[in-house]
């Protein structure tokens, strides 16, 4: 599969941002009403909280302690736990979608995850800082220095996240282990969409995140 | 070398002891010979009886009642001054008004096991065959007979379910027992400090405390209600023994250090010298006023037998398959008798039969015994837990 062959999210405009964060919403309408859904990684909850007002029955794991404990106290159904050791316990088709927000650059073994996420979940969502992204690469080509963002701002020695990839990247990934991509959509520095019909090397340049809906691809 | 001073006798007499045994100063449940309690050792336990309180009001559509299940040294008494120590509720800080469990909101029942030594019928209780003290003679408890008699009386109270069923340590064995037996009659449940099997550490410091209450003479194997006496200096030292347990390394030198006694220098003999010693004196010598030594070896028993995963093929998450119970684990970082693995074991096995399962673990230094003190963030989930599920039930939980 190719990158032309991914289609975008039809129906998703830049909307006037609520409480919620640009990609938890365009998480959130990826999600059919009513399924079931596990968010690894899903730090205070929010997300979580933005799917239970959709009447979606949302699990959660974090890692954190501190994070955990705040959405317990939500009343969110999470666990603490690790996504890299702990996604083995949940049995195959134990959620209609299996959602990786911004965790997938700080698991140890992204590829693992990635298929233990289609494993547990007939579908996952998967969205990621893009390390393509043109201020990235100017940060590396001009500055000479690791990039350091906004959304990323953590020096090189003591960021959690150790496993950057590209948008193109994660596409070749996903051709490798046979991943179905269902729809993607890459968002500017403001959380607006980029436009549709621009190729996908723009999407690598001008994307600062993207956001993936990920299904079990055919046999190959 | 200076005197050696023992463990004190206890204040309260074997009489009043007694007293609380068969006529127990709360609400009773008699079971006749027509409900026999079926016990897991194959003995037909009747007639039996089941002391327990309630606070609060059930509602309309009985949807509001809430189990306290208590843990291996508790009793019913979980929300209001003992009866034979004048002490507050052992549950206080988390049942009551204002608490995370408010009987404004909640009918809260909590019963004595089956075995217990505060009414309900055990070892210390009057064997009807013969009209002595049972003694030894007293079949041998489980956890699931003691969840069985719980719900007998749940039945007789004419509750069909329980929205939520809420203990910790042993206590929250009888929660997990629950949801393993009857998930259906459990619409969420709270375990705290718990395991699904008894650890072989913990059953080894089970039988430390065992073979000190029967190396006490007075013991008379078993049939010390008979002469009068009680082995309260074997009790104690179990006691003492087990509240090691339940404290940590850190919790005892923040608490006591290395400091001394009402005195500035060593006395160079066996006597209490430092707080630490005098503290645990004073632990085992209260508690075996309020408690019978042969119901402390049939209570530790029961927790050594428990293991859900061997009643269901050894796989644990056989126990829980299909359940729709909402289930909050917590567990405390400092618990190293029911450490943070063995919940972890739990949600697990939750997770892989899809349960809905929240699941914290509580930073704290004060060991096992963290789930019965004041720890802000244990109250504030175990209250969001319930709101959330009493939401889910349809309960109305807004200020009445």
């Amino acid at each position: 599969m190719s990158v032309q062959e991914v289609l975008p999210l039809d129906g998703v405009a830049a909307r006037p941002s609520g409480d919620y964060r640009a990609d938890h919403r365009l998480v959130a309408e990826m999600v059919k009403p009513g399924s079931k859904v596990l968010d690894v990684g899903c730090g205070d909850g929010d997300l979580l909280q933005l799917l239970e007002t959709r009447g979606i029955d949302g699990r959660g794991i974090e890692l954190s302690r501190e994070g955990v404990n705040r959405c317990v106290a939500k009343g969110l159904a999470v666990v603490q736990g690790d996504a890299d050791t702990d996604l083995v316990n949940y049995p195959d088709d134990a959620f209609d979608y299996v959602i990786l927000s911004q965790t997938l650059q700080a698991t140890r073994q992204p590829k693992v995850v990635l298929e233990n996420l289609l494993r547990i979940g007939r579908r996952a969502i998967v969205s990621f800082p893009n390390f393509g992204f043109w201020k990235m690469r100017l940060q590396l080509l001009i500055g000479g220095h690791m990039p350091r963002t906004e959304n990323l701002p953590a020096t090189w020695y003591d960021t959690a996240n150790i496993h950057f990839c590209t948008i193109k990247d994660f596409v070749q990934l996903c051709d490798e282990i046979n991943v179905k991509m269902e729809r993607s959509v890459a968002l500017d520095l403001y959380g607006r969409p980029v436009p549709l019909n621009l190729p996908w090397w723009v999407w690598n340049m001008f994307g600062e995140q993207a956001v993936f809906l990920l299904s079990r691809g055919g046999g190959k | 070398m200076g005197s050696v001073k023992s463990i004190p006798s206890p204040a309260i007499s074997a009489d009043e002891r007694s007293h609380e045994v068969d006529h127990p100063s709360s609400l009773v449940a008699h079971f006749g010979t027509e409900q026999p309690l079926r016990l897991d050792c194959g003995v037909d336990l009747s007639p039996f009886q089941i002391a327990y309180q309630t606070y609060g009001e059930l509602n309309a559509d009985r949807s509001n009642a809430v189990l306290i299940c208590h843990a291996l040294t508790g009793d019913q008494h979980v929300a209001n001054v003992h009866p034979v120590t004048g002490k507050p509720g052992w549950w206080e800080t988390l049942v009551g008004p204002g608490r995370p469990i408010d009987p404004k909101h909640y009918f809260i029942i909590c019963s004595n096991v089956i075995g217990g030594c505060m009414g309900s019928t055990g070892p210390a209780s009057i064997n009807p065959a013969t009209g002595k003290v049972w003694g030894l003679d007293f079949p041998v408890i489980t956890i699931p007979d003691m969840v069985r008699a719980q719900a007998m009386l749940i039945d007789r109270l004419g509750i069909d379910t329980l929205f939520a069923v809420v203990g910790g340590s042993m206590g929250g064995m009888q929660v997990l027992q629950w949801t393993a037996a009857y998930p259906e009659r459990v619409y969420s449940a709270l375990a705290i400090a718990c395991a699904t099997r008894h650890s072989a550490q913990n059953i080894a410091f089970h039988e430390l405390g065992r073979q000190a209450v029967m190396a006490d003479p007075d013991w008379h194997g078993g049939g010390y209600a008979d002469r009068g006496i009680h082995p309260h200096r074997g009790l104690a030292v179990a006691r003492m023994a087990a509240h090691i347990t339940y404290l940590s390394d850190a919790a005892l030198h923040r608490k006591f250090g290395r400091r001394m006694q009402d005195r500035e220098l060593p006395t160079f003999s066996f006597d209490a010298d430092f707080q630490v010693e005098s503290y645990l004196r004073y632990q085992g010598s209260s508690f075996v006023e309020r408690f019978d030594a042969n119901s402390y070896l049939y209570l530790t028993r029961a927790m050594d037998y428990f293991d859900i995963a061997a009643d269901h093929g050894g796989v644990l998450a056989k126990a829980f398959a299909g359940i729709e119970t909402r289930f909050c684990v917590v567990s405390f970082t400092s618990d190293w008798l029911f450490p943070t693995s063995e919940s972890r074991a739990l949600v697990h096995a939750l997770n892989a039969s899809s349960a809905r399962v929240s699941f914290a673990e509580i930073e704290t230094d004060r060991g096992h015994d963290a789930f019965l003190l004041d720890v802000p963030e244990f109250f504030d989930i175990s209250r969001a837990f319930l709101q959330s599920a009493g939401k889910a039930r349809g309960l109305s939980l807004e200020d009445r």
